[in-house]
């Protein structure tokens, strides 16, 4: 059978038609964009040489002349601009990560908890999430450093905890290993062991593909790791030294610690996010129909191998993709703690336009950093939610 | 009659109660043992604690405006005595005392055509037209200058009209141009919606403190030199072109679940482009995203509060502002805060169940 030919692709360039219109209106906007942006840089540029601001990131090798209280990496005020950024990076990524974590497993117990057989502990995470959801966050922070500040002791006098802990106005101290051979060699230890419970969790899969006798996985891995790591712990000679905190006169003596700052950025992203993640995770269990789950038992599956293998799956296809913008949500608002002074980015980036006058390129590097981190969270994110999708044959 | 044969059988026991007080207790409360220990254990942290807040913030707490007897309970008691001394400094601001009922008329005329705008009854054209008036009546409150009221400049509006003033106008304004990006993005023009997608995705990506430090910092340097634009306006600019992008990508959300026959039929019916949006694909997409768009307008309701950050006084600046520089009353400041958080609440709680409520309408037009 002939096929019909195909009409004869002949574009019509008069002014009336589709096509010509599309290539006007194109070039209009594409030419107003471009005007705009010309117009907003001639008068940039202008402004400059009026006022006699520089331009340009070569400030950023030249001393930056302020200190940073908050530092994982050794600094000092006479280092460069570019040190006092990065640090600011490291703080903002510290707060965030830690942060995710955190919000991740308050949320999902919350999100949980919303579909419990108790009335009380259902409530009570209602109550949760319409508290914690509907008051600013930056209030949130605001608060939870005033009371910080304000209703713990001094940080001569802390409250301790097992005289282990020290809470008070100064952070919270807590006890570190002195750092050896032994606690290298356990962690070399505990990484051994990961990588041995992968391997078992491996061939307990090709085990049960092959057979159909499933092999226990989760108890054997936790063994494997701890075993390791005590295994590397007492190779390296079982190092029983600790770095403990003491109250001096005016301030804590040892250990190591938290900043309040931190600890109420913390506290308040952590806080306030959850309350979204809580209402995710909730929305994501009662996205998979209950006939999965009387299947699932139906078939004889165990209550923990139905949530496992049936409902959690399901779940997390309605969960990822808002849990990433949650995760998104708490890293830019991580940018709030220039408002109680944790040193991240905004907030060097603040300090660095007050001393420079730099606008331009200190506002440009916060967005940059943003930005990367974001698209960088989206695109793992995206990652995982390929794995977890549905796989159409 | 022989009595022997006839033997009664035992009654059948009444069918368990599943309605009622006690049944309801049985099954939420105590219907196994952990939830039975969880019950046991949240009453009693309620027991233990309650009556502590409940000493702490009514019985013990102090109501008068008198500092030093707030100072005679610091601890055991709350101060509500800084709310009654401040509320006027918290609510307006730096908004000259005398002149204050002007912006408490001009936020309730707000709240009050924002509350009209949620009722179905008014969603008509005369509804802009509403909006107009109210805009109108704000301004002409808030600046004055003529009838015999003093002209205020906006560097002394301040508290909850401004709060109210930035959420409303900026989702307002955001409106429109959330609605072209979104079809822009939504194009067949390569240029346009390249354009669009590089503004939704460089402004979601950023956080909203950036764009306010780029409109503090950076927007004079953008003007001719010699103009100088009210502060109050560049934050206004900044977070419109920033919700935009929020909305923008709700209201593409709307647009895909419009089917596909939809345009088709508007097509052969000969529509225009324009035609089409506006009579049937828009009316169809915009009912969908009501619950978007109101959740959307709480977040910027929340994040108005950032501006305290460019030193405009709203809500939270204007907290700080009246408790900052009086060392009689700065100790009280959690109390302050406990306040301001109880205003924000009330708005975003009612907004949010507006926004439930509104959707379960929405879904029930559907159901039919």
């Amino acid at each position: 059978m002939p096929a019909s030919a195909a009409p004869p692709s002949r574009r019509d360039w008069s002014l009336r038609s589709r096509a010509m219109r599309a290539v006007i209106y194109q070039v209009v906007v594409l030419g107003l964009i471009g005007l705009a942006i010309w117009f907003l840089a001639h008068n940039t540029l202008t402004n400059m040489r009026v006022r006699g601001i520089q331009s340009g990131f070569d400030f950023m090798t030249s001393p930056a002349g302020f200190d940073i209280g908050e530092r994982m990496v050794p600094y000092e005020s006479n280092d460069p601009y570019w040190m006092a950024f990065l640090i600011g990076i490291l703080n903002t990524l510290r707060v965030a990560i830690i942060g995710i974590v955190l919000t991740t497993i308050l949320g999902t117990l919350l999100g949980i908890g919303r579909f419990s057989h108790n009335a009380l502990v259902r409530g009570l995470c209602y109550a949760y999430v319409e508290l914690f959801r509907n008051v600013p966050i930056l209030l949130q922070l605001l608060m939870w450093y005033l009371f910080l500040i304000e209703a713990l002791p001094t940080a001569g006098q802390p409250i301790a905890i097992f005289d282990l802990f020290y809470l008070g106005a100064g952070g919270l101290s807590y006890p570190v290993p002195v750092w050896g051979l032994g606690q290298g060699m356990a962690a070399a230890g505990a990484l051994v062991g990961v990588v041995l419970s992968y391997l078992w969790a491996r061939r307990s899969r090709l085990h049960f593909e092959q057979t159909g006798q499933p092999r226990p996985v989760l108890l054997p891995s936790i063994v494997l790791v701890i075993g390791c790591a005590a295994g590397g712990w007492l190779a390296g000679g079982a190092p029983m030294a600790w770095n403990i905190p003491t109250p001096g006169g005016f301030s804590m003596e040892g250990g190591s610690s938290l900043s309040p700052e931190f600890i109420a950025v913390l506290l308040g992203l952590t806080l306030y996010t959850a309350s979204y993640v809580a209402e995710v995770v909730r929305a994501g269990i009662a996205s998979v129909p209950a006939g999965q789950g009387e299947a699932a038992a139906a078939l004889g599956l165990s209550k923990g191998q139905q949530m496992r293998l049936v409902s959690l799956p399901q779940a997390l296809r309605v969960i990822i993709p808002p849990m990433t913008n949650q995760y998104l949500n708490l890293t830019k608002n991580s940018s709030l703690a220039v408002a109680i002074g944790y040193p991240d980015v905004v907030s060097i980036s603040n300090t660095a336009i007050n001393q420079t006058g730099r606008a331009v390129e200190c506002i440009s590097v916060i967005m940059l950093v943003y930005l990367t981190t974001s698209l960088v969270t989206s695109g793992l994110m995206n990652w995982y939610n390929k794995r977890s999708a549905i796989k159409e044959r | 009659m022989n009595s022997a044969t006839f033997q009664a059988i035992a009654a059948r026991p009444a069918p368990v109660r599943s309605e009622g007080l006690v049944p309801w207790l049985k099954r939420n409360l105590f219907s196994n043992l952990p939830s039975s220990i969880a019950t046991v254990v949240l009453v009693g942290l309620a027991l233990w604690f309650l009556p502590q807040l409940l000493i702490w913030g009514l019985t013990k707490a102090v109501f008068a405006a008198n500092h030093e007897q707030c100072q005679a309970v610091r601890g055991t008691g709350a101060c509500w005595g800084v709310v009654t001394e401040k509320y006027r400094l918290i609510l307006f601001g730096r908004y000259p005392f005398d002149a204050q009922w002007r912006p408490l008329i001009a936020t309730i005329a707000m709240v009050a055509a924002l509350v009209a705008s949620c009722v179905r009854l008014f969603w008509k054209p005369w509804l802009v037209l509403l909006w107009a008036a109210m805009l109108v009546l704000f301004f002409g409150l808030m600046f004055g200058g003529f009838a015999g009221m003093v002209y205020v400049p906006t560097e002394r509006w301040g508290g909850l009209p401004l709060t109210v003033l930035l959420a409303t106008l900026s989702i307002v304004l955001a409106f429109p141009l959330a609605v072209v990006v979104a079809l822009g993005r939504r194009s067949n023009m390569p240029a346009i919606k390249t354009v669009c997608v590089i503004y939704v995705e460089l402004v979601r990506g950023v956080p909203l403190i950036s764009v306010l430090f780029m409109a503090s910092f950076m927007f004079p340097l953008f003007m001719p030199p010699g103009t100088s634009i009210d502060v109050l306006l560049r934050v206004l600019v900044g977070i419109t072109l920033f919700s935009g992008a929020y909305m923008a990508e709700i209201v593409r959300g709307g647009l895909q679940a419009i089917p596909k026959g939809q345009q088709e039929a508007a097509d052969t019916l000969g529509l225009s482009y324009w035609q089409a949006q506006r009579k049937i694909i828009l009316p169809q997409a915009l009912a969908l995203v009501v619950p978007g768009i109101m959740n959307n307008f709480i977040a910027i309701f929340k994040d108005t509060s950032l501006v305290t950050i460019v030193s405009l006084y709203e809500l939270t600046g204007a907290m700080g502002l009246a408790l900052n520089s009086d060392s009689n009353w700065r100790p009280f400041k959690i109390e302050a805060y406990f306040f301001i958080a109880a205003i924000y609440f009330l708005f975003c709680f009612s907004m949010s169940r507006y926004s439930l409520w509104i959707e379960k309408q929405l879904s029930v037009s559907k159901n039919r």
